[in-house]
């Protein structure tokens, strides 16, 4: 991963100027809202971007801060959404409660995994990321009496958030709820990767071999984080089956992996807004070109990819960073 | 924040009348399939089919203009199916939601279909408990079902007593395998044996010799179209399985164009039960088969059919209610519609909603020096068997 | 149960490892090589597919004489990719050379399907690679039989060339350590140019034997690239060797599992691959 950004001598000023809200996350969070009123036949789309973005966000505090690269995220998504689906066949419809219980699942999955991710590194992490989330989606498939198999979950039935707002077919609770989940997930990452354990995080993408020799538990911090992303991608499955009243094996697809990682790459890894940056990019591109030719927009989507690295490396947040002087003396 | 989402709710309402109101002088329809990935082709077919309906009957029908608009999900994502349609009906007013070559994805868009209350043709999907979920929804390809106790009911009357069930490990496999056994066993046949197949499966002789080694009556087949029903095909010549010996049974994705010409001699003698094929002797699917031809330099096969025959229920439809695109009238007018399409006789079930239709039993022969799928036998107005029962 | 259905089994099993041992094998030797990361491999295979269904197909050429040319058309668009992308990404992160391969390898999906269509393409063998024949009482694909003909005479010239020619010598050097490879004077990047030329030519004659056995329509760039992964992370990165056990080994036990565990099907390559990285995580041959 090519990004150095060194610390300041002082750890503790650092992670304090670190810590500090800019102005242009304010405004970024502002324009948020703006589908609200400038785009209001969009929101379906703007929730799952808002989803999409969560589940980037998740990849982000593994990928960009831990240096873990998954190509089975999708599994933990999964997990989540399967849960809160499931959870709303048995008459639990409440959204809270499936948003919760969906974080619990995956959490204790991304848990009992994170003792086996810890150990590996490089190919060898990559492959067993991808291979346990084949296992899952196969194990999805063959427990059709409990999750519907292909058909995908029947019979989701999820109630009014709040008690009081039920999901229309306009998007807007949708896409409101998408949309404080994903902030308020946000501000506690945020304080997450700008406090000493997101120090230690970084320390170990950096070199994993130093970081136990000079006292940083590097296998625990991982296996911490690790749940904490698989949580976290959880609730973004969670939101996903909610919004749209469907859960199938889709969720668990190989393809839902490979994308995440695209659009957090094509944002940039490392700065929790690369996801979320990528997310938009990618969601809105594929929308706009597969609305304009749907059979062929991969080209364009490839194309997009192939120039974003071309003209901006390390993603588009990455070269903003290098562009934008505020940011580099914010560090 | 509770005041904002009450306003904003009150806001999608106003959007909502205003929609209904604007849909004047043209009817819109919304496509939505996987024209991108692993199922292109099936949606290419498809597509190809309302193509060449609305070319054929033209673009006007009862005073109003049709309009498609083609949304693509890319594969099994009903949670993107569902967007899709949801923004067909807010953004674009569609009056009518059509395609879905995927049963997921239609059961997803079902329940857009009931919400919204928008007229749904099903061109493909084969999932028998799709029809029930909306209202509105019309079937114009196939059940898994139907076509599978057709062939176990095929398969005893001619005489085979013990059968081996080969399906692909997903929902329409086990449908199909569901379907074959029971109609199989209920007439006083015996099945020896069970296997399920990865769904994505490249290579399949390990299952083929597993079951040689019983070498059993016939063998049923399914697995879904594409690169599977040849390799299939191929193991079983590889394995030396020889179809005069053994009868292989399947769906009519097994003997799919495609998949016999990638075959070759292997195919010979596989037998099948299905809806359409482009060979079917009658004067509207010679015609049919002609201009698509013409159109689109290849055969049709059961998607294009689909397509086809979707547009038909949609432009007879419309023809009834004289223009009215809303739901309760074009499903009132859509049930019972019967016509002599390309597959031959066709009726959309007054009761179900879902297709009453001949099923042919075809053969793999060699006619000249192509091979094609003759059909020997026939089961005519065959209806789904779970749906058929209930009302 | 006698004995022959299992060799038939077992016989199936290796050509279909041989299959993914010709698909893969660049990919580990470059991924050894370079560091770089090339998801667009399968789209070479592709290519090497596509090259054999047009002249079989379209001009009429005998199955067996376009098996050179994919090879060789798979091998000289490879070296233009090369030359114009891959080229300036080499000391870039993995996550650029992820994101640029994966992109072309999207293109390349759109691409077929727009050249080519959507549709199945079928291929025509020669008659003496069709049907079957016995062999000790053993029921053998003719196929089959030349796959894993194709692929020991790979197998063999690979080894051949890296054990005992100079450009095997500077390609295992690079491969052990480039820096030093490159102190020492040795081009690593003509090195490389060469390698992943072959590599992506071997991808191609792969992609074109593979159409007999698993189809080829427009997606295969994607359907088959987590196989590929799963070959060369088994087999260690940079090795032939550990390809082409790795890939035997895989195809085989791919086979037996469901042959004897047919419900374990779908689970069965993944728990062996995640079985042998936890053993050994640097796959069966690799060094690092």
């Amino acid at each position: 991963m090519a990004f150095t950004r060194t610390a300041a001598a002082d750890p503790h000023r650092h992670l304090h100027a670190q810590a500090q809200w800019q102005p242009i996350e304010l405004v970024f969070w502002a324009a948020t809202l703006i589908p609200f009123f400038l785009f209001p036949k969009y929101l379906a789309l703007a929730s799952q971007i808002a989803i999409a973005a969560l589940f980037a966000l998740s990849l982000d505090l593994i990928l960009g801060y831990a240096g873990i690269v998954s190509l089975g995220h999708a599994a933990l998504f999964g997990v989540g959404a399967y849960t809160a689906g499931l959870l709303s066949t048995l008459g639990w419809g409440d959204p809270l409660l499936g948003l919760a219980a969906g974080a619990v699942a995956a959490g204790l999955l991304g848990y009992v995994t994170s003792f086996i991710i810890a150990r590996f590194r490089h190919l060898a992490l990559i492959m067993i990321t991808l291979g346990l989330g084949q296992l899952i989606h196969e194990v999805a498939n063959k427990a059709s009496w409990l999750t519907g198999g292909s058909d995908g979950l029947q019979g989701v039935r999820i109630g009014p958030l709040l008690g009081r707002f039920p999901f229309d077919l306009y998007g807007y609770t949708a896409y409101a709820y998408s949309l404080v989940v994903l902030f308020v997930v946000f501000v506690f990452a945020r304080r997450l990767v700008n406090s000493p354990f997101g120090l230690a995080l970084r320390g170990i993408r950096e070199n994993p071999v130093r970081m136990p020799a000079i006292g940083a538990p590097s296998p625990a911090h991982v296996r911490k984080i690790y749940t904490i992303a698989a949580a976290i991608a959880g609730m973004a499955g969670a939101l996903l089956a909610q919004t749209t009243s469907t859960v199938s094996l889709g969720v668990l697809d190989f393809q839902r992996s490979a994308d995440v990682l695209v659009m957090l790459i094509l944002g940039g890894a490392g700065w929790l807004y690369g996801g979320i940056v990528g997310a938009i990019i990618f969601m809105v591109a594929r929308d706009q070109f597969s609305g304009i030719n749907p059979q062929l927009w991969y080209f364009w989507i490839g194309l997009l990819l192939v120039c974003v690295v071309m003209f901006l490396p390390n993603g588009v947040l990455g070269c903003l960073q290098l562009a934008a002087p505020w940011r580099s003396k914010a560090s | 924040m509770h005041k904002m989402l009450a306003l904003l709710g009150s806001m999608a309402l106003a959007a909502m009348t205003a929609a209904a109101a604007s849909a004047q002088g043209t009817v819109k329809v919304g496509v939505i399939m996987p024209y991108s990935g692993q199922f292109a082709d099936l949606s290419a077919q498809m597509d190809n089919g309302i193509k060449l309906y609305m070319k054929q009957n033209g673009d006007t029908v009862a005073g109003k203009k049709i309009e498609i608009i083609r949304r693509d999900t890319g594969g099994v994502a009903p949670d993107v199916a569902t967007r899709l349609a949801q923004e067909l009906v807010t953004r674009d007013n569609v009056d009518i939601l059509a395609g879905f070559t995927l049963s997921p994805n239609a059961i997803a868009v079902s329940k857009i279909s009931a919400e919204a209350k928008k007229f749904m043709v099903i061109m493909n999907a084969a999932t028998t408990v799709i029809i029930t979920m909306s209202p509105y929804s019309v079937r114009t390809s196939m059940t898994l079902p139907s076509v599978g106790a057709s062939a176990g009911m095929w398969a005893y009357k001619s005489g085979l007593r013990k059968a081996y069930t080969m399906v692909s490990d997903f929902a329409p496999g086990k449908d199909a395998e569901a379907a074959f056994q029971d109609a199989f066993k209920k007439a006083g046949g015996e099945i020896v044996g069970a296997v399920r197949m990865p769904v994505a499966n490249p290579d399949f002789s390990a299952f083929v010799q597993r079951a040689k080694d019983l070498s059993p009556e016939s063998i049923f087949i399914f697995v879904p179209g594409g690169a599977q029903p040849a390799a299939l095909g191929k193991a079983f010549a590889e394995r030396g399985i020889d179809p005069n010996k053994i009868k292989i049974i399947g769906t009519g994705e097994i003997s799919d164009e495609s998949a016999v010409k990638n075959m070759g001699d292997a195919a010979l003698g596989i037998i099948t039960a299905w809806h359409y094929d482009h060979t079917h002797d009658s004067k509207p699917n010679k015609d049919f088969v002609a201009a698509y031809n013409a159109e689109f330099k290849r055969n049709p096969d059961f998607g294009a059919v689909g397509g086809y025959d979707g547009m038909h229920v949609i432009y007879e439809s419309l023809k009834k209610t004289g223009g009215k695109a809303d739901a309760d009238s074009l499903v009132a007018a859509a049930k019972g519609l019967k016509w002599e399409s390309p597959r031959g006789p066709f009726q959309v079930d007054p009761e179900t909603r879902d297709v009453v239709q001949t099923i042919y039993v075809r053969q793999v022969r060699k006619v000249g020096d192509q091979l094609l799928n003759v059909e020997f036998d026939k089961m005519e107005n065959v209806r789904d068997p779970g749906s058929a029962g209930k009302k | 149960m006698a004995l022959g259905p299992i060799f038939g089994v077992l016989f199936d099993g290796f050509a279909y490892g041989m299959l993914l041992f010709l698909l893969s094998v660049g990919l580990s030797v470059t991924l050894g090589m370079m560091n770089f990361i090339n998801l667009a491999h399968c789209a070479f295979a592709m290519l090497g597919g596509y090259v054999t269904v047009t002249l079989t197909n379209r001009f009429g050429w005998p199955f067996l004489a376009t098996l050179p040319l994919a090879f060789c058309i798979a091998a000289l668009v490879s070296v233009v990719f090369e030359r114009l992308l891959y080229r300036r990404l080499y000391r870039a992160g993995e996550l650029d050379q992820v994101l640029l391969t994966i992109g072309l390898a999207f293109m390349s999906v759109a691409v077929a399907a727009y050249v080519f269509g959507t549709v199945q393409q079928p291929v025509e063998t020669p008659s003496f690679l069709r049907g079957s024949f016995s062999l000790l009482g053993v029921s053998v694909g003719a196929y089959r039989l030349f796959l894993i003909a194709m692929g020991l005479a790979i197998m063999l010239l690979l080894t051949l060339m890296v054990e005992y020619t100079r450009f095997g010598a500077q390609l295992r050097a690079a491969v052990d350590n480039q820096r030093m490879a490159r102190g020492l004077g040795i081009n690593v990047e003509g090195a490389f140019i060469i390698a992943f030329a072959l590599g992506s030519g071997l991808a191609g004659l792969g992609g074109a034997l593979a159409i007999e056995i698993v189809g080829l329509d427009h997606s295969f760039a994607l359907a088959y690239l987590i196989y590929v992964l799963i070959v060369v992370s088994v087999g260690g990165l940079g090795s032939i060797g550990g390809s082409f056990v790795a890939a035997s080994f895989l195809g085989i036990s791919d086979m037996l599992g469901k042959y004897y565990l047919p419900e374990l099907g779908a689970f069965l390559i993944y728990l062996v691959m995640i079985a042998i990285l936890i053993w050994r995580p640097a796959g069966l041959l690799g060094r690092r």
